[in-house]
């Protein structure tokens, strides 16, 4: 390494601590404390200037590695070991994946804390997996896309507790709706591209939310609704004394009661819901159709000098992933019992869109990944409290310079023809 | 058969073609020479319909296609290869064909169309699962006008086939351009820059300047024409 090299980079390095002491002082350097009758500044620079300190280390350690990658190792290591994940490894890593998906419950570590995390992450994987047909096939930045799973579990809650279906026959409806509103989206932005489709979408996500607060007579505004019956095991419920004549999940399977069985059953729910929207989008991409998608998200022109029919095309995605994220959000509704408008804010169509950006867009494998990663992350710190969204935060930073394209950015081809094996 | 009257088409206020009379007739090869914003691409696009014509109108076989949507003119059997080929980069190269026969019948005969490609054009034939922004200039374009003969045209609207290709790849796109109308039957209208080449390949040609045609006539006499020679093939060096 050039001597200048370290001189540049030890320069780039006390900018960027410049730049941290800006941001950290008031934010952490000054912190207000309520003392009896007002408020007081009580200054904390020990904190900040640690904070700097790491910022300056760490610039400084990522600059050299970029100029020569081989000096400092664990950086170089960490990179490399991400990158080698292609998709035929992803092909070995999906089925061990699914393999190990299956027998989590019934592993010995396994508690009921492991178990909410796992269900959480497979709710994020879905909506992943869901949006990722919107965002990753179809190139549509969509940053509303909490609203179809509020659609979806306003529908759920709402037909559930109306008319007493059961969640087998409110599930499709929910999807049905949440497709509906889907194309809803869908018509007014047909013409827009970009940014300014990011821009209508977010405001679509949010008038959804605004419409259930307000909308008090329907959706109980922002006291959300209570009650949403519990889905049932075909038809046995999950319940510790059934009632007279009934049976109940226990009883009939002769088991002990335990509040887990209807935690693994909720697993396995969204596991199977999860898979299934990955098998439909892996099937959907080989199709004309799914084709069509990526082709839009390539060019647009192109394709209307080939006869794709913009209109239909994008209004179909719009609508499908709509109602995966619709059925995930009945799954949420269910599993809740209780839902209201605070669970469907902006900050989680954003964390959707990071899963499926962060995760490479378009590949079915990175949104597991990245739902793992971000999710489980921010789990493992939940002790930490307000921190762990720095956490979160960083882990975004580290994804996002180690594999700037996403965890897996490469396009798997939809076609090998004529016994090609190349 | 393609028949173009009177047609105007804006940019918002601004009025890029003044009444463009063309005809194309079954069989032709038909070149359109101009330079850069005279409206070449501006026509192709009306054509295909992705531009709409304020004024005037475009028959195909008899038939009124200058308000029908892009895919519905495809689906009649006009097929353009776009400016700058535009080939979907991340595709493959099989994939970007079977999107060309996205409206034949959703690839019904996909086998024998893709096999006369590929005889067309053997280098994407070796290339097949290679994604397309992988290829040279000469072979995207090769790709582009593949991909357009997978919707089984009648006529092809070419634009600008020779834009930034290495020349000995040019001569080499223009004689499959001419074996695309003799042997399969295709009737071509080619938008050019490159003048020499497209008034040599043409059986008719058409001058555009400034939104109107101004010249036309069989692609031989153009070339000799004083004018034409001064203002676009060898304007270049003698002006």
């Amino acid at each position: 390494m050039q001597k200048q090299d370290i001189i540049k980079s030890f320069k780039d390095s006390l900018f960027t601590g410049l730049i941290a002491l800006a941001l950290f002082g008031p934010i952490v350097g000054l912190r207000t404390a309520s003392k009896g009758e007002g408020l007081f500044i009580t200054p904390q620079w020990g904190v900040v200037f640690l904070l700097v300190g790491l910022c300056i280390l760490g610039r400084f350690l990522i600059n050299i590695n970029s100029a020569r990658r081989t000096e400092f190792k664990i950086f170089s290591t960490l990179s490399s070991k991400f990158s080698s994940i292609t998709e035929d490894k992803a092909k070995h890593f999906a089925i061990t994946g699914i393999l190990f998906a299956v027998v989590f419950p019934f592993l010995p570590f396994t508690d009921r804390y492991f178990m909410d995390v796992a269900i959480m992450i497979l709710t994020y994987i879905m909506l992943g997996w869901g949006l990722n047909i919107v965002v990753g096939l179809a190139g549509l930045l969509d940053l509303g896309y909490v609203a179809f799973y509020a659609v979806g579990a306003y529908s759920y809650a709402l037909i559930a507790t109306t008319f007493g279906w059961s969640f087998w026959i409110c599930l499709p409806l929910a999807g049905l709706f949440a497709a509906f509103f889907g194309i809803l989206l869908g018509f007014p932005v047909l013409r827009l591209r970009g940014d300014y489709l990011a821009i209508v979408t977010l405001g679509f996500g949010e008038i959804i939310r605004i419409i259930l607060i307000n909308w008090y007579e329907v959706t109980n505004g922002p006291d959300g609704i209570t009650g949403i019956p519990r889905p049932s095991f075909f038809g046995l419920p999950f319940k510790r004394s059934p009632d007279e004549g009934e049976m109940s999940f226990h009883t009939f399977f002769g088991l002990e009661y335990s509040t887990m069985h209807r935690i693994i059953f909720l697993y396995y729910l969204i596991l199977v819901l999860a898979l299934i929207t990955n098998y439909f989008t892996l099937k959907i991409r080989k199709l004309p159709v799914g084709r069509a998608w990526e082709a839009l998200r390539e060019d647009e022109i192109a394709c209307k000098s080939l006869g794709v029919n913009p209109t239909n095309t994008k209004l179909t995605a719009f609508a499908i992933g709509a109602m995966f994220g619709g059925f995930a959000g009945s799954f949420f509704a269910t599993r809740q019992a209780f839902i209201s408008p605070e669970s469907f804010t902006f900050i989680e169509s954003a964390i959707i869109v990071a899963i499926v950006v962060l995760g490479g867009m378009g590949s079915q494998t990175g949104v597991v990944l990245a739902s793992i990663f971000l999710i489980g992350i921010t789990e493992i710190f939940r002790d930490l409290e307000q921190y762990r969204m720095i956490a979160f935060g960083g882990a975004m930073v580290l994804i996002m310079v180690f594999k700037p394209k996403g965890i897996l950015a490469n396009r798997k081809p939809t076609i090998l023809m004529h016994g090609d094996k190349k | 058969m393609l028949k173009i009257s009177n047609v105007e088409t804006f940019y918002g206020k601004i009025q890029a073609l003044r009444g463009v009379d063309i005809d194309v007739n079954d069989g032709e090869i038909v070149s359109l020479i101009g330079s850069n914003g005279a409206g070449k691409s501006t026509l192709l696009m009306t054509i295909s319909g992705v531009n709409k014509a304020r004024n005037g109108n475009i028959t195909f076989n008899g038939e009124r296609i200058e308000n029908r949507d892009p895919h519905k003119i495809v689906d009649l059997g006009i097929c353009q290869v776009p400016e700058g080929r535009r080939i979907f980069s991340r595709l493959t190269v099989e994939e970007n064909l079977r999107l060309g026969a996205y409206t034949n019948e959703l690839g019904k005969h996909f086998e024998t169309d893709i096999k006369e490609v590929y005889d067309l054009f053997p280098v994407l034939s070796d290339r097949k699962t290679q994604r397309g922004g992988t290829l040279s200039g000469g072979e995207q374009q090769m790709l582009a006008i593949g991909r357009a003969l997978m919707s089984k045209p009648k006529v092809l609207l070419l634009d600008e086939p020779s834009l930034g290709i290495a020349p000995k790849l040019v001569n080499q796109i223009f004689a499959s351009i001419k074996n695309i109308n003799r042997d399969k039957n295709v009737t071509i209208f080619l938008v050019e820059q490159n003048a020499k080449k497209a008034l040599e390949l043409a059986d008719r040609a058409y001058v555009l300047v400034n939104g109107k045609v101004t010249i036309m006539g069989s692609g031989q006499d153009l070339l000799k024409n004083k004018d034409i020679q001064a203002a676009y093939l060898e304007g270049g060096t003698k002006n």
